[in-house]
C-alpha cells in the first residue's frame, strides 16, 4: 500500500498581517496570512478585544470578496442615459476634475445643494468633517435608515446606547432578555456572549416573532407580533410596579426619578422640571420637609406624592407620573396580551423572572468604589439582569419609545451598568444628550459650519427649520417631522431630492450604499426619481456621484463613479470620534493596513475625499496657502486634529507614544498599531468598570482622556425634560412651533415618558385586506456583508424564501415551495413559500438582500439571487399614504426619523399553478461596465503544478 | 476492500465535541474549514460555476437547520453542523476497494489517499452521514481531516494546533480533543453533558460526539392579577416607597 503523504508542518504563509475586518460591522481583529503575495488564509485575532480570535462566516469569506470579479476597475464616466450602464473608463485625474469643479461651483453659490450620504461608512468622523467643512447640512450615513431609534433612545435616556455605546455583562448576568435581534448587532460579541451565558446556566429569552439564529438557542422563545414590544415592556413594567419590584436607592441616586415635574396642564412650564434660582432642579426632602437640590446628597427625596410649589403650582416626582400611568389597567399584561400575540401568565411570569433574579439573586462584587458625590461604597451590587436590543425594535415607526420603554424597565431595576447588567461600552457614557446641535443655520466666515451637521437637539431651539416650521434639511432631520433625526434620514434622500428639484440639490454624493436597490424602500421607484427628467430632457436630480468598490445595482445610477479599493487593499481607522471597538472593560480603537496592493485602478474612498477636499481648498484640509494638509488618510489618522491633542486615533498619542486619549499627534503612531496588531486598548481599572456614569475615578479618567469635557455624574433621564420641550411646542407653546399640521402629533410623541403606539402605517392602512406583518432579517452569514455575492457565502444562500407559519399555510392552501403574490398597499411581489412553526402565526417573513438585480455584481444574468431571489423592499414605500390635504409624511418614526421598514403589512394569494417560475418583479438586467471573464471552475488555494 | 487498524484499549481517538445548545446555525465553521482546506492537504475544494446559475462547491463540514416541536416546551431551532465523525467502525473505509480510505492506528483520523482514490464514490455510499466530497474536478474522493496540517503543525503556536472550525466557531461550540482518553477535557465534556453518538444503532461508532440543547429555568411563584380597584399605584409599590431612603 503506498504510504499517503501528508504535509502536517507546512508554514502557512510566508507573511502575516494583522488589520480589522469589513466583512460586517462588527470590526473584529484579522490575522491575514499571505503566501507569495496572495491571501492564503484569514482567521481571527485572538488577542483582538471583539472577537478573541473567533471569526465568523462573513469574516471567513473575506477572501473571496477580495477576489470578487464585481470589483470596479477604474473611474467610470456616464455616456448613456442615466440608468443605462453606458459609461467610459477615465483616469483619476479627470473624474477628480470633474467632481472638484462640480463641488466648486455649489461651494461658491449654495452650499447645502451638496447632498453627501454616505451608506455603510465606518469612516464618519471623517466624512461627517468634511460635509462640515464644506458647508452643507445635507449630509447623513446609513444610521436613519438602521437604528436610529436605538442610538436616539439610549443616547437620550442613558448615555449609551445598545450594541455600539453599550453590552450586556456576559460575564455575570443570570438573565439575559434579547428583543429583536436576529444576527444582526452584532455577530460575534454576541456569540461568544451568549456561550457564555449558556456555560453558566444563566436563562435566555428571546422576544422575537421568528425563531432563527440567536433565537433558536435561547431557553424561552416569546413569538411576539411585530411593533407591539413596546406594549410588552411596559406591561412587564406594570407587573414590576405592583409588586413593587423597583430599586428605589438606584433610582434617587442614578436618575431623574425624585426631580419635581410641575403639574400645570396647559401651561407654558408644565411637565418640566422646577428649578431653584441657580438653575438646579429640585426634589422633595421628606425629612426636612423641604425643597432641595434633587442632586444634594444625605436626602429623603419623595418619589411620590404632589407638593404645592412657593408660586402655588403642583409639583410632582416624575417617578409619580410615571407610576400612575403604567399602573393604570391599560398597561396590564391581559390588555396587553392579545396584541402583543403573547399570553397575560407568560407576560406576569417573565416580569416575576426579572424581580427574582434582580432582588433575590442580587450580585455583590467585594469591589470598593467612590461615587461622584465622593461616598465610598465598599461593594458593586448587581441586578444580574441584562437586555439588549436592536433592528426588530428600530425598525418600526414606534422603535424610538420601545427602545426608552426597555430603558426605563432597565433604570426601575436598577439594571445600568452594575454587574450582571447591561453595561457602557468606553467611550460612554456621555452627556445627556451627548454633544452640540445640529450644525446648518450657523456658518464661519470660511464657509465651514460652526457644528456638524449631525448633532443633538436639547428642545426645539436647536431643530433646523425655517420660519415657517418646515425642515431645511434635505431629508427633513431635525424638523418637526423628525425633531431627533440624529442620523439623518438617508432612506429619504433620494426621494425628496427628487422632489425638491436641482434648486435645493444640485449633486448627489453617495458612498457604500446600495441605494437603487437594497437599500432603499421601493428601488422601482427609486430608480424612477434617479432618472426622471423635467420638459428639457435635464435629469431631475442633476448630477450623482457613486463610490463603492463593486458593480452593485447603484452603480447605473451614477454620472461619476469613484472605484472604492476593498477592506484588505487599504488604511481605515475605528475611531474614538466615531464609532469605536471600546467594550465595558475600556476604551479601544483599531485600524486598517493594507495587506494588498489594489491590481486595479482603484483609490481607497477616504484618500479620494481628502484629496477632494484639498482641491476644494476646505479649511482645515488646506493650510494658509491653500497647500493640502494631508497627502493620505492615514497622514490624515496620524496628524489631524479635533481639538487640540485629540484625533482620529487614541492610542500612542504624545511625542514618545505613551499618552492615552490626548496628546500630540505622534509621526510614529501607525507603526505602535501595527506592532500592537491593529488596536490598541485601555484597561480600566476595577474600581473603574460599573456604575461609570456616576463613578468618580472614571468619569475624572474619561474626562482625562478627552472622552468626556465634563467629570460631573451623568444623570440617566428616566423622564425626559427634552421631549417634554418638543411636547410644549406642539401644545402651542413657546416662540418656536411645529406647523399646524404636525402639532398635534408633536404633542402626542415627544411624550417624555414612553408610550406604545400601533405602528403608523398599519394606521393608515386597512388591515383587514393586509392582515399579516411582513419583515425580513439578513441571515448570519451574509448580515451587513457588502457584497453577499461572494463565491463562497452565495453557496450558503442564493435564493430565498417567504417563510409562514404551518396554521398560516393551511388556510391558504399553501405547501413548501408554492408561488404567492405577496401583496400591501404598495404593490405585490411574487416569490416561493416554505414552511415552519416557530414564527408568529400572523407573520410571514424572508431573508433579506438575497435577491439581486439580474446582471448585477458581475453574476450570471440567470443567477438565481435574480431567478428566484427577491426583496420586500419592492413593496414597501418611503411615504405613507397622502391624508385628505395629500399630504405625505415619510414612512418613518416619528421622532428620530428612523424607517419603518417592519411595519408592512400584506396579504398572500397562492399563483396559480402554471405560474412562471420566475420570482416577480424583476427588473431589466445590467451589465457590467467590464468585461466579464468569469472561471467555469475556481480553484483557489491549488498548489503550484497540482490539480 | 480496505481493513482498519486493530482498537487497541486507551488508543487515542481524536474528534469532536459539537455543543448543539450553543451553535447558531452561523456557518462561521463551515467557512472558516473551507478557507482553511482550500489551500490545506487536498487542496483545492474547487467551486463550479462559482458565479454561475448553480454554484456548487466542495465543502468538508455544512450546516442544517430543523425545527423539533414539542408540547412541552413549545419547540426550538435546531442548529446541525455535519462533517466526518471519524468513526471507529468506518464502513467508507472498509468499502473501498483499493486502500485509499484509510484509518490511522495512531490517533484514528479517517483520510483518503487521494494518490490511489479511483473516484469510485463507493464511500459516499457507505457514508450513513453523508460526510464525504467528491471533487470532481480532480476525480477523487475529499473529506474532513480534522484539519491534519493544523493540529500537528509545529510552524503554528501550540494553542492554534487545532481544527479550523474550531479555532474559529463563534459561540464555543465545537471542542477538540482525545475522546479515547477518558480523563480528558472532551471526555470529560461528553460525560457532563450526556453527548450522544449520531445513527448509534447503525454501529458505526461515531468518535464525534453531540451536545444536546439545554433548557435554565427560573423558579417563581405563580403570580396572577391582584384584585385592584380604580386609579392610582398599588399597595405594594406604597410600602415599598415610604421607606426612607437617602441620596
Amino acid at each position: 500500500m503506498p504510504e499517503d503523504r501528508i504535509a502536517y508542518s507546512e508554514p502557512v504563509g510566508d507573511r502575516v498581517a494583522y488589520t480589522t475586518c469589513y466583512m460586517c460591522a462588527c470590526r473584529c481583529g484579522i490575522k491575514v496570512h499571505l503566501k507569495n503575495g496572495a491571501l492564503r488564509y484569514i482567521e481571527g485575532n485572538r488577542d483582538h478585544p471583539v472577537n478573541r480570535g473567533v471569526l465568523c462566516g462573513k469574516g471567513s469569506a473575506g477572501i473571496m470578496t477580495a477576489l470578487s470579479p464585481a470589483r470596479l476597475r477604474k473611474p467610470l464616466k456616464r455616456i448613456g442615459p442615466r440608468g443605462a450602464g453606458e459609461f467610459i473608463e477615465i483616469e483619476w485625474d479627470e473624474a477628480m476634475a470633474i467632481a472638484t469643479e462640480r463641488l466648486a461651483k455649489i461651494r461658491a453659490t449654495a452650499p447645502n445643494r451638496l447632498a453627501f450620504f454616505t451608506g455603510r461608512d465606518q469612516s464618519q468622523s471623517l466624512t461627517g468633517y468634511f460635509a462640515q467643512m464644506f458647508g452643507t447640512m445635507n449630509f447623513a450615513a446609513h444610521g436613519g435608515f438602521c437604528s436610529v431609534n436605538m442610538a436616539a433612545a439610549g443616547i437620550y435616556s442613558l448615555g449609551g446606547a445598545f450594541w455600539e455605546f453599550g453590552e450586556p455583562d456576559w460575564e455575570h448576568a443570570k438573565l439575559f432578555l434579547l428583543f429583536g435581534v436576529a444576527e444582526d448587532h452584532d455577530s460575534n460579541p454576541i456569540k461568544l456572549g451568549l456561550s457564555k451565558l449558556k456555560e453558566r446556566g444563566a436563562k435566555f429569552v428571546s422576544i422575537n416573532p421568528v425563531r432563527t439564529g440567536y433565537s433558536a438557542i435561547a431557553d424561552e422563545f416569546i413569538g411576539i407580533t411585530p411593533g407591539t414590544d413596546g406594549l410588552f415592556v411596559l406591561a412587564l413594567i406594570h407587573c414590576l410596579l405592583e409588586s413593587g419590584s423597583i430599586d428605589t436607592e438606584f433610582l434617587i441616586r442614578y436618575t431623574n426619578a425624585h426631580y419635581l415635574v410641575i403639574d400645570a396642564p396647559g401651561e407654558p412650564g408644565n411637565g418640566l422640571f422646577i428649578r431653584n434660582e441657580f438653575d438646579k432642579p429640585l426634589a422633595y426632602d421628606r425629612t426636612t420637609r423641604a425643597f432641595v437640590d434633587a442632586q444634594a446628597t444625605g436626602t429623603d427625596p419623595a418619589l411620590l406624592g404632589s407638593f404645592s410649589l412657593p408660586d402655588g403650582r403642583q409639583a410632582r416626582p416624575a417617578f409619580a407620573l410615571l407610576a400612575e400611568r403604567y399602573s393604570a389597567p391599560d398597561y396590564a399584561p391581559e390588555a396587553a396580551a392579545q396584541r402583543c400575540g403573547v399570553d397575560a401568565a407568560t407576560i406576569r411570569r417573565i416580569a416575576a423572572e426579572i424581580a427574582e433574579i434582580a432582588f433575590n439573586h442580587a450580585l455583590t462584587l467585594d469591589q470598593p468604589w467612590i461615587d461622584s458625590a465622593g461616598r465610598r461604597h465598599a461593594t458593586m451590587i448587581g441586578r444580574p439582569v441584562a437586555m439588549h436590543a436592536m433592528r426588530g425594535i428600530s425598525a418600526h415607526s414606534n422603535g424610538f419609545h420601545t427602545c426608552r420603554a426597555i430603558h426605563v424597565l432597565q433604570m426601575l431595576i436598577g439594571a445600568v451598568d452594575t454587574p450582571g447588567s447591561w453595561r457602557y461600552k468606553s467611550p460612554y457614557p456621555k452627556p445627556i444628550p451627548a454633544g452640540p446641535a445640529p450644525g446648518g443655520v450657523r456658518r464661519h466666515a470660511d464657509g465651514s459650519l460652526a457644528n456638524a451637521p449631525l448633532g443633538f437637539p436639547r428642545g426645539p431651539d436647536d431643530l433646523l427649520v425655517d420660519d415657517a416650521g418646515e425642515a431645511l434639511r434635505l431629508d427633513r432631520a431635525f424638523s418637526w417631522d423628525a425633531p431627533l433625526g440624529i442620523h439623518g434620514l438617508m432612506h429619504m434622500a433620494i426621494a425628496e431630492a427628487h422632489e425638491a428639484g436641482p434648486d435645493k440639490i444640485d449633486t448627489l454624493f453617495m458612498y457604500m450604499s446600495n441605494m437603487a436597490w437594497n437599500s432603499a424602500m421601493n428601488p422601482g421607484e427609486t430608480t424612477r426619481m434617479l432618472t426622471d427628467r423635467d420638459a428639457g430632457g435635464n435629469y431631475r436630480i442633476p448630477f450623482v456621484i457613486y463610490a463603492d468598490a463593486f458593480f452593485s445595482e447603484t452603480v447605473a445610477y451614477a454620472d461619476l463613479v469613484l472605484p472604492d479599493t476593498t477592506y484588505l487593499e487599504r488604511y481605515d481607522c475605528i475611531s474614538l470620534l466615531d464609532r469605536p471597538i471600546g467594550s465595558a472593560h475600556g476604551p479601544a480603537d483599531a485600524i486598517r493596513v493594507p495587506v494588498l496592493k489594489p491590481d486595479r485602478d482603484v483609490r481607497p474612498f477616504q484618500d479620494v475625499l481628502i484629496d477632494l477636499a484639498g482641491r476644494l481648498g476646505l479649511p482645515n484640509f488646506v493650510d494658509e496657502s491653500g497647500n493640502k494638509l494631508y497627502a493620505s488618510y492615514a497622514d490624515y489618522m496620524v496628524r489631524h486634529e479635533r481639538k487640540p491633542g485629540i484625533g482620529p486615533l487614541a492610542g500612542f498619542r504624545g511625542e514618545d507614544g505613551t499618552a492615552i486619549g490626548r496628546g500630540a499627534p505622534n509621526p510614529d503612531q501607525l507603526r505602535r498599531y501595527v506592532e500592537n496588531h491593529g488596536f490598541w486598548r485601555h484597561h480600566l481599572p476595577p474600581e473603574q468598570l460599573y456604575y461609570k456614569h456616576a463613578n468618580r475615578a472614571y468619569l475624572e479618567g474619561a474626562k482625562a482622556m478627552g472622552l468626556v469635557e465634563s467629570d460631573d455624574q451623568i444623570v440617566l433621564h428616566l423622564y425626559s425634560e427634552i421631549m417634554q420641550r418638543f411636547c410644549l411646542a406642539g401644545e402651542g407653546h413657546g416662540s418656536r412651533l411645529p406647523p399646524e399640521r404636525l402639532r398635534a402629533r408633536i404633542a402626542r410623541v415627544m411624550d417624555p415618558l414612553p408610550i406604545w403606539y400601533p405602528p403608523v402605517e398599519e394606521t393608515l392602512t386597512d388591515t383587514k385586506r393586509f392582515p399579516l406583518h411582513a419583515i425580513t432579517q439578513r441571515p448570519m452569514a451574509m448580515y451587513h456583508s457588502w457584497g453577499s455575492q461572494n463565491a463562497w457565502l452565495r453557496q450558503i444562500l442564493s435564493e430565498n424564501r417567504l417563510y409562514l407559519h404551518r396554521d398560516l399555510a393551511a388556510a391558504h392552501d399553501l405547501a413548501d415551495e408554492d408561488w404567492v403574490f405577496v401583496e400591501s398597499r404598495n404593490g405585490r411581489v411574487k416569490c416561493q413559500v416554505r414552511l415552519m412553526d416557530g414564527v408568529n402565526p400572523g407573520t410571514v417573513w424572508t431573508w433579506n438582500a438575497i435577491g439581486k438585480r439580474s446582471g448585477a455584481w458581475a453574476l450570471a444574468k440567470d443567477a438565481p439571487e435574480a431567478r428566484r431571489g427577491f426583496l420586500l423592499n419592492h413593496i414597501i414605500s418611503e411615504y405613507l399614504p397622502a391624508d385628505a390635504g395629500g399630504a405625505r409624511q415619510s414612512n418613518s418614526d416619528p421622532v428620530t426619523g428612523q424607517a419603518a421598514w417592519f411595519d408592512l403589512t400584506v396579504r398572500l394569494e397562492k399563483c396559480e399553478a402554471d405560474t412562471i417560475a420566475e420570482t416577480q418583479p424583476r427588473m431589466a438586467p445590467l451589465d457590467p461596465p467590464f468585461a466579464v471573464n468569469n472561471p467555469a471552475i475556481l480553484r483557489f488555494g491549488a498548489k503550484e503544478g497540482v490539480r | 476492500m480496505t481493513s482498519l487498524p486493530q482498537s487497541l484499549p486507551g488508543a487515542k481517538k481524536l474528534g469532536l465535541v459539537i455543543d448543539l445548545d450553543t451553535c447558531v446555525g452561523c456557518h462561521a465553521c463551515a467557512v472558516n474549514c473551507k478557507e482553511w482546506n482550500t489551500g490545506g492537504h487536498y487542496a483545492p475544494l474547487p467551486d463550479h460555476a462559482p458565479y454561475g446559475a448553480e454554484p456548487d462547491g466542495v465543502w468538508f463540514n455544512r450546516i442544517h437547520s430543523y425545527e423539533a416541536e414539542d408540547s412541552n416546551c413549545g419547540g426550538r431551532t435546531v442548529n446541525f453542523p455535519r462533517s466526518c465523525l471519524h468513526c471507529e467502525q468506518p464502513q467508507c473505509v472498509t468499502v473501498c476497494p483499493t486502500g485509499a480510505s484509510y484509518k490511522r492506528a495512531e490517533d484514528g483520523i479517517v483520510l483518503v489517499n487521494t494518490d490511489i482514490c479511483i473516484g469510485c464514490k463507493l464511500c459516499s455510499w457507505a457514508c450513513p452521514y453523508g460526510a464525504r466530497e467528491f471533487d470532481e474536478d480532480a476525480g477523487v474522493m475529499k473529506k474532513c481531516t480534522l484539519c491534519i496540517d493544523r493540529i500537528y503543525n509545529t510552524s503554528l503556536p501550540e494553542a492554534e494546533r487545532e481544527p479550523a472550525c474550531v479555532a474559529t466557531c463563534p459561540s464555543r461550540a465545537r471542542h477538540f480533543g482525545d475522546l479515547g482518553d477518558p480523563e480528558s477535557k472532551v471526555s470529560k465534556l461528553v460525560a457532563s453533558r450526556g453527548g450522544v453518538d449520531l445513527m448509534p444503532e447503525l454501529g458505526y461508532k461515531p468518535v464525534n460526539k453531540y451536545l444536546p440543547p439545554r433548557r435554565a429555568q427560573i423558579p417563581t411563584k405563580p403570580t396572577e392579577a391582584p384584585m385592584r380597584n380604580g386609579k392610582g399605584v398599588g399597595s405594594a409599590l406604597l410600602n415599598l416607597v415610604d421607606r426612607v431612603l437617602s441620596r
